[in-house]
């Protein structure tokens, strides 16, 4: 290693660490706002870590608010969202990635054309479609709504998941003495499931709160831990070579 | 092991016709090999066999039994992919056996099985590892191991051997006839490499355009080609041709030289004739003699076992391959002669042989 060739090196951590802090700075913040009293958030001016940190704002965010309850129906609707959308969209791509089929041009163009509503206009409808049904103000509504949501994007992204994984693999299962479906269930399946419900399952951990700063942030740093735990077990899944050796590569 | 009949076989890719009226029987046992350049339609017809694409128009049987519509599943037959196909995520154990699961097939029963296909093709130390943690050459035997466990009625290959390296490709060539004179399963095999096709089988099917070219045994491909297309493909170096028009009960090349019409054969004055010579059927002389050219040497090719000399000659670049080292020097004249017998003579308007 040459001197120049370590200068580089090291000029090279030095701006990804940069990157790095400029990137999880908000983060930072959040925790910080989080531990401070009070008291002192707006006393103290802007400060890096405030002179005395406390968890007050936690144990009243667990304790006196409705966030546990808020925190479960969260997991129960984005637990089930992520089953039922992997599922009904792992389906729809694969069909779109593997058949050609009469409409499959216009099926495109509408899952497409779902994705240009913004939300605010669609609450209105979809109230008044779930009320009759009983379904307004319970986590069953909230689960179809959310499916119904995601779907179509999960949708494009299982399709190019699947454009990706080489079609000879389930025309040898086939040939194994396979179904098309078994195919699909013990070869294909396995491959993209991993990776995909980070994104089908992450698009569902949105949640609001209208507390007071501190224990907004309080509640805002325990809602990402799901997130950031799901992201720590699915991390090595969303680097490629889940399909190395499949074939030639 | 089984028969496969090919009966009047049409495939249309929407509108575009890929393979137009092919007949074909396959005997049992018989190692055929389907050969010609990328796009003449023999992978698809391969994968009709097989089943991954629909029939337009004929019918496919094995052994006396329709198959058009039966599934790939239920076709008893395996197939090698030119990318291995091995599933990623399984061992090598479990890719080997997963079509005897498939079928159920008892435990005991499928451990033997797997057994004796790795100790065939010296699998026996990989069988635990994955797919990704194999070599190129590897991978191919695992994708012959998984094919040859199952006995199945024919086994179709799929270009192979087209992702290994020039010395692994020569080994598993060898293999994989060894494994055929072993196990003495139908075979039908796809390839664009005409010495694949050569040394691997028993008969050959020579495809151009999504037309059926010429059948036969390998050497008969090479000592009778039927038509310009396969006696151009089949042979390395490939075959010289040489443009010229029956005049006067010789045949008058392009630059005016004249060429012997071979014995018993009858040519119409004016007819327009290529002429086929293989490189290495041409003959360099020592000294010039009645019926012998005289050409200057333009290049020199050394292969190392033989040499390519390449001169100007009857209007074309002819190429020249012998076994003589140091006998052609660039720049300096050469004396050359054509055995007539060895000559090959097409008709220029339908490419098909004369005689």
């Amino acid at each position: 290693m040459t001197r120049k060739r370590l200068i580089l090196t090291v000029l090279h951590r030095l701006a990804v660490l940069a990157y790095v802090a400029f990137a999880l700075f908000p983060l930072f913040w959040l925790l910080k706002v989080s531990v401070t009293p009070t008291s002192l958030l707006y006393t103290e001016g802007v400060r890096l870590w405030p002179s005395q940190a406390s968890l007050e704002h936690y144990k009243f965010v667990l304790t006196h608010s409705s966030f546990p309850t808020f925190f479960l129906n969260s997991t129960i609707v984005s637990a089930s969202t992520a089953v039922i959308v992997t599922i009904v969209s792992s389906l729809a791509g694969y069909a779109m990635s593997r058949f050609v089929f009469r409409g499959k041009y216009w099926i495109v163009g509408l899952l497409l054309l779902t994705q240009m509503f913004p939300l605010v206009m669609l609450i209105a409808p979809m109230f008044k479609m779930l009320s009759p049904l009983g379904l307004t103000n319970s986590l069953t509504g909230l689960v179809i709504v959310y499916v119904a949501f995601n779907v179509p994007f999960a949708t494009f992204l299982m399709q190019s998941f699947f454009d990706g994984i080489p079609k000879d693999l389930e025309d040898a299962a086939m040939i194994d003495g396979a179904t098309r479906f078994t195919a699909f269930r013990q070869i294909i399946l396995p491959l993209t499931l991993k990776a995909t419900t980070f994104p089908v399952g992450l698009l569902s951990f949105v949640s609001k709160f209208s507390v007071d700063f501190g224990q907004m942030m309080a509640a805002g740093v325990l809602a990402l831990i799901p997130a950031c735990l799901f992201f720590l077990l699915i991390q090595r899944y969303l680097v490629q070579g889940l399909t190395a050796g499949a074939v030639k590569g | 092991m089984a028969s496969i009949t090919i009966e009047a076989i049409t495939k249309t890719f929407g509108a575009v016709p890929v393979l137009h009226d092919i007949d074909l029987s396959i005997g049992d046992g018989e190692f055929v090999v389907l050969v010609g350049p990328s796009g003449c339609g023999k992978s698809t017809l391969l994968r009709m066999i097989a089943g991954l694409e629909d029939i337009t128009a004929g019918e496919i049987r094995i052994d006396d039994r329709r198959i058009n519509e039966v599934a790939p599943k239920d076709r008893d037959i395996a197939m090698v992919f030119q990318s291995y196909a091995l599933y990623p995520h399984m061992t090598v154990a479990d890719n080997m056996s997963y079509s005897l699961k498939l079928r159920k097939t008892a435990r005991e029963k499928i451990a033997e099985a797997v057994g004796a296909a790795a100790g065939k093709l010296g699998l026996d130390p990989l069988l635990q590892r994955r797919p990704k943690a194999l070599s190129g050459g590897q991978r191919q035997r695992v994708a012959m191991g998984r094919a040859i466990v199952r006995h199945p009625k024919a086994f179709l290959f799929d270009e192979p051997l087209s992702n290994l390296d020039a010395r692994l490709r020569e080994q598993m060539r060898a293999e994989i006839k060894r494994l055929h004179k072993s196990i003495g399963a139908t075979s039908v095999y796809v390839t664009h490499d005409q010495i694949e096709a050569m040394t691997l089988a028993d008969r050959i099917v020579a495809m151009h355009g999504g037309i059926i070219q010429q059948v036969g045994n390998p050497l008969d491909l090479y000592d009778r080609p039927a038509n310009l297309f396969v006696a151009g493909f089949i042979g390395s170096p490939a075959m010289n041709f040489v443009e010229g028009h029956c005049r006067a009960g010789v045949i008058e090349t392009t630059d005016g030289s004249k060429v012997a019409i071979p014995d018993g054969i009858q040519l119409a004055e004016g007819q327009a004739i290529t002429i086929g010579v293989r490189p290495e059927h041409v003959r360099i002389v020592a000294t010039p003699e009645i019926g012998t050219y005289t050409a200057r040497v333009d290049l020199v090719e050394p292969t190392g076992f033989g040499t390519i000399v390449h001169v100007h000659l009857l209007g074309q670049d002819l190429k020249i391959y012998t076994l003589e080292r140091g006998i052609a020097v660039v720049g300096q004249p050469m004396h050359i002669a054509l055995d007539s017998a060895r000559l090959h003579l097409f008709d220029r308007e339908t490419t098909n042989r004369i005689g």
